[in-house]
């Protein structure tokens, strides 16, 4: 193992983010933000199934042929989400219902399969078990603060709970195209963010 | 959903309840294929194709295999083994037949297993009941849909690579999303001919 635990994890969840950095995952990332709940329940879904995944593809490393790799893993994915949908109807069925179709569409989850194919095939379980959590992590502190402003402008509430002000709800928020702009700006952000501290670290080298 | 003509569904599918500008799917070949008018064309045309045969093969297997089965939950993995053997099979094909094609679409197939619309596609038309008339004009006016948003962002794209200048962490990625979202608010102006939840 070339690669400390503390540099995985740190690229999961900012160096390499998965969505402002590799611009993958980006169809849940906008579906689901309209509500701070719905986006928090997609979020623990989206980590476990990346951590399992990650986990029993890497178990399995060895004895899955090179040509057979990507079915191998979109059905290991498929089946977590399986369980995943299960759970979600018998414990959650109101969640459940709203997010519709977006928990299936996990198995097409590009962060998921890039993942899986990126780091878990050629890494230890342990190593991809921390690199499945690290970028479902990345994801969900994106997700979450895009959840946040759409809710908040566009509904007035955070967690269905009421902001302490009034004010003339932005209903576009909540709808496409909100989602788009907010995402964008996001992305503009931790660009601008990341860029100036790069700019910071290679001045300090001279 | 019987009161609702296939055609008022194609309709709908193509503009107002576009798959992806309100439904966000595909969203990942939309952002990295649409450098170029001419690939997202290909691209486009590849996935309306596929769209199409998919649902209309995975409405099949769900209403005639899996629901006599009472095998619902299997949903998922038979829909994904659906969309990946047909992808493949297209691709022997299409590799058989014409060069050109080859050339042309060739190289998007192994994409469109990926791509979240056409499992999207199949998961809609579960979840709204379609029967198999509207289903298929549904996966059809999803499938054109996608490749009218997809084709309209490379236009814009393109023209804004020649004379433009974008603030360098707005480049790629950020500016195409706002880009989007404008694209996305002129589609909510059809949203007045005719609805679909």
């Amino acid at each position: 193992m070339g690669i400390s635990a503390r540099k995985i994890a740190l690229d999961g969840i900012w160096g390499n983010n998965p969505i402002f950095r590799q611009v993958l995952g980006i169809c849940s990332t906008l579906a689901v933000t309209n509500l701070v709940a719905n986006t928090l329940v997609m979020c623990i879904g989206l980590i476990y199934t990346q951590a399992m995944s990650s986990v029993t593809t890497s178990l399995l490393r060895t004895i899955t042929p090179y040509r057979l790799r990507i079915v191998t893993s979109t059905l290991i994915i498929a089946a977590y989400v399986i369980v995943l949908h299960n759970v979600l109807q018998a414990y959650l069925p109101e969640i459940s219902t709203q997010l519709g179709p977006y928990v299936g569409l996990i198995i097409t989850n590009c962060i998921i399969l890039g993942r899986v194919e990126a780091f878990a095939g050629s890494n230890s379980p342990a190593a991809s078990f921390l690199d499945g959590v690290a970028s479902g992590l990345g994801y969900s502190f994106i997700l979450l603060a895009i959840a946040i402003v759409r809710e908040g402008l566009g509904f007035g509430t955070i967690m269905g709970y009421r902001l302490p002000f009034e004010f003339t709800h932005w209903t576009i928020m909540v709808m496409a195209p909100g989602a788009f702009f907010m995402l964008g700006i996001i992305t503009w952000l931790c660009r601008w963010i990341d860029s100036r501290s790069q700019a910071a670290k290679a001045a300090k080298k001279k | 959903m019987d009161e609702l003509s296939p055609l008022v569904i194609f309709i709908a599918s193509v503009f107002t309840s576009n798959i992806l500008l309100t439904n966000f799917l595909g969203m990942c070949s939309y952002l990295s294929v649409s450098r170029e008018l001419k690939t997202a064309w290909g691209l486009g045309i590849a996935v309306s194709f596929v769209l199409t045969c998919t649902t209309a093969v995975n409405y099949w297997l769900y209403y005639y295999v899996l629901v006599p089965q009472g095998l619902e939950y299997l949903q998922y993995i038979a829909f994904i083994v659906v969309i990946a053997a047909f992808v493949q099979a297209v691709e022997m094909i299409v590799d058989r037949l014409s060069d050109r094609l080859y050339a042309a679409l060739g190289i998007f197939l192994p994409l469109i297993t990926v791509n979240c619309a056409i499992l999207g596609g199949s998961l809609f038309m579960i979840i709204r009941k379609y029967d198999f008339i509207q289903s298929v004009m549904f996966g059809a006016g999803s499938g054109i849909g996608w490749a009218l948003a997809i084709m309209a962002l490379a236009g814009i794209r393109r023209k804004m690579s020649r004379r433009s200048a974008v603030i360098p962490a707005l480049e790629g990625p950020g500016i195409v999303l706002i880009i989007t979202g404008i694209i996305a608010l002129g589609f909510i102006g059809f949203s007045g001919v005719v609805q679909i939840n």
